[in-house]
């Protein structure tokens, strides 16, 4: 058992027209012990410590080799097997959706669902269209392979980054002045986006055709607290191209 | 100013019954908009540009697609009676972590078990019965999934049940042999006036399955 002392919840934001500074006091408050199993390689473990940075909790991170899955992992997530699971004084909570709303639930600084039930919706429904459409979107043109195929590929995966470009329209975050659940969940764009279009020899995410939602990564990725979540690039772009080619040997294998 | 529901739904569709089951639930008048899925309305394809499918909940004229999302948000406005989710964080994201569960696997399965032939047949149902075992775990001996009062995870699964004759019919097994506990959980939800009227006959159903295989040259 821990003892906490509890200390003064103050979190101070401030914000500038152009610019949003997220450097904030860290505070204990006796909330229970928090920590992530997950993998840093991982987009969607890497959206559950900005939340939990936004909202000033401190908290253990477990690294997970997924190669070789610890007896920790297969215990709190038996059903998937997968990371990240948040522990909140050992009990454990996963999926990554699930998992955002629960800290937004328990702790209630910097929020980061919108109050009104319609725009929660939106918020939700956008955020299963990112997760189901535009990762693997993106992630089926990289993997293309043939001029027609990756064109498809390619042209598929801009249908979908189309609507994210509409949603950004005339606003600083997704979240409206502040970064919010979206922003969080389409968080992975800027980094892990990039790589996959190096590793797929493939251009998504163009200036031209996407000009605010380009601004909008290119300003999310320099937040200090979203920067230093990031696992290098050197070593995220050495997993995906070693997943390409590990996927593209099976294929070429095939009887 | 008095609400406008309209819900754009296809009577067979597992999908639509949760949010008609929510709607029941809270009380709440709406219009029941019946869509052929093979020819969309335009106001179908306004209120849902990027998926454009159903259900689609139209709430004074703004849309809310993805039925567990449509699920909350009628639980979150009309917050006065019948909660469906719970207040507990912890015991939220349990619910909202089985009804995902329930999105992601009870389809595809379903379908598998009413299409496949032969040996893929047979690794169908054993998938789907292996499925159902963990739902069954995970209820133990509580009333409903979310403990004495009917609830999110209840409204995500049992909308599977008006379906369940199709998939017997079709696999050739029998579930309440296989899940006893979980029909018997069925039947208790059956037996609440929202849910009895939000699913269709399941004789209905295995005959709709049936055309629509016809349609597809399945067997």
């Amino acid at each position: 058992t821990h003892t906490h002392t509890k200390t003064e919840n103050k979190v101070h934001v401030i914000i500038y027209t152009t610019e949003v500074d997220y450097s904030f006091c860290r505070f204990d408050c006796n909330m229970g012990e928090v920590k992530v199993i997950g993998s840093r390689k991982s987009q969607f473990c890497t959206r559950v410590e900005w939340a939990l940075k936004l909202k000033g909790v401190a908290y253990e991170y477990l690294e997970e080799d997924l190669r070789n899955k610890s007896p920790l992992l297969l215990k709190f997530n038996p059903v998937h097997k997968k990371v990240p699971v948040l522990l909140h004084d050992g009990e454990p909570i996963v999926e990554s959706l699930v998992i955002l709303e629960y800290i937004d639930e328990k702790w209630k600084e910097n929020p980061l669902l919108p109050q009104e039930p319609y725009e929660r919706a939106m918020a939700r429904c956008w955020a299963k269209f990112v997760d189901e459409k535009c990762v693997f979107g993106a992630w089926d043109a990289c993997r293309a392979e043939g001029e027609e195929e990756k064109e498809k590929a390619i042209g598929s995966a801009q249908e979908s980054i189309a609507f994210l470009e509409k949603q950004i329209e005339g606003k600083i975050f997704f979240g409206g002045e502040q970064i919010g659940f979206l922003d969080l969940v389409v968080g992975w764009i800027p980094l892990w986006l990039g790589v996959m279009e190096e590793a797929g020899g493939m251009k998504l995410l163009e200036a031209e055709k996407f000009p605010c939602l380009h601004e909008w990564a290119q300003n999310f990725i320099k937040i200090p607290l979203i920067k230093e979540c990031l696992p290098p690039r050197e070593e995220l772009a050495n997993y995906f191209q070693a997943s390409l080619s590990y996927l593209r040997s099976l294929a070429a294998n095939k009887p | 100013m008095a609400d406008k529901v309209i819900l754009l739904d296809f009577w067979p569709s597992m999908f639509g019954m949760r949010v008609r089951i929510a709607l029941a639930e809270k009380g709440v008048e709406y219009e029941f908009r019946e869509e052929d899925l093979f020819n969309k309305s335009p106001l179908l394809l306004k209120m849902n540009p990027v998926h454009k499918k159903i259900p689609v909940l139209i709430h004074n004229g703004k849309p809310v697609c993805e039925s567990l999302i449509a699920v909350q948000y009628i639980d979150e406005v009309w917050n006065d009676k019948a909660p469906l989710l719970p207040s507990d964080p912890y015991r939220k994201a349990h619910a909202r972590f089985w009804a995902d569960y329930v999105d992601k696997k009870m389809y595809d399965l379903g379908k598998n078990v009413s299409t496949k032939k032969g040996e893929e047949q047979e690794a169908a149902n054993k998938e789907f019965i292996e499925c159902l075992k963990l739902f069954e775990g995970e209820l133990g001996d509580k009333t409903y999934f979310g403990g004495e009062t009917f609830g999110f995870c209840d409204v995500a699964l049992i909308t599977f049940y008006s379906w369940f004759k199709t998939f017997e019919m079709c696999g050739n097994f029998s579930i309440e042999a296989e899940c006893p506990k979980l029909i018997a959980w069925a039947k208790r939800c059956m037996e609440k006036e929202s849910v009895a009227k939000s699913l269709p006959d399941r004789h209905k159903l295995y005959d709709f399955a049936l055309q629509v295989k016809k349609m597809n040259g399945i067997e």
